[in-house]
């Protein structure tokens, strides 16, 4: 009868996963640019690699969009190749 | 049938103000030369680059946003490649929704682009209320 008197203030969030979302749909950004360092570095690990769709939650179309502007980015070389500590 | 294009050229950092002018305008005047139209240019200047390219760790960076005929960029590449003081170039064809963020962002109207739409209506709000 001990469980009767837990109480949480909150309802506890274990379990509760958080559905992921393509934040382009949702947004409404048809074009993604390359000449933006800063807003392509979201998409990127700590090596400069790009991340994979299971993580950030891209489409498939807008995930092709993002690795082409960053591969684009690291051509005129406002992004890295190879690091180490991005970011 | 002229395409909507944009260019990046990463110019050396050994030039000068006036060099870099002079091989500016070499370009542009190519560009109207061969039926061309320069819809807009944004020069970058002086950037530290990601990586060194020929040795070189800043370059000075140009963007040139125009419309051409298709046989033309073949031409422009060609004289980037034989042009020393190019050292890094990229040619992206534009469409519709490049042509509609780059109008955009001449506008002024991309980047952080809600705090300003609130500020903006913020503003108008208290102008109203002042009025």
């Amino acid at each position: 009868m001990a469980n009767k008197n837990i109480r949480f203030l909150a309802a506890p969030k274990i379990g509760t996963e958080r559905k992921k979302y393509c934040r382009f749909k949702r947004s409404g950004i048809r074009y993604i640019d390359y000449k933006d360092p800063d807003f392509l570095a979201k998409f990127l690990n700590e090596q400069g690699k790009i991340l994979p769709r299971r993580l950030t939650g891209n489409s498939l179309k807008y995930q092709r969009k993002v690795a082409q502007a960053i591969k684009r980015a690291r051509h005129i070389a406002l992004l890295p190749y190879v690091t180490d500590l991005f970011k | 049938m002229a395409n909507n294009y944009e260019t990046v050229i990463i110019f050396t950092p050994v030039l000068n103000d006036e060099e870099v002018k002079k091989q500016i305008s070499k370009y542009t005047d190519l560009i109207k030369e061969n039926d061309g139209a320069m819809v807009h240019e944004t020069h970058w200047g002086l950037k530290p680059m990601a990586y060194p390219i020929a040795k070189k760790t800043t370059g000075i960076y140009h963007i040139m946003e125009y419309s051409a005929p298709g046989d033309f960029i073949d031409k422009m590449e060609l004289l980037f490649r034989r042009d020393e003081n190019v050292i890094r170039f990229l040619t992206t064809r534009l469409d519709k929704f490049s042509l509609d963020y780059n109008d955009r962002k001449k506008n002024g109207l991309i980047g952080r682009k809600k705090d300003k739409t609130e500020k903006k209506e913020e503003n108008s709000e208290t102008a109203k209320a002042e009025a």
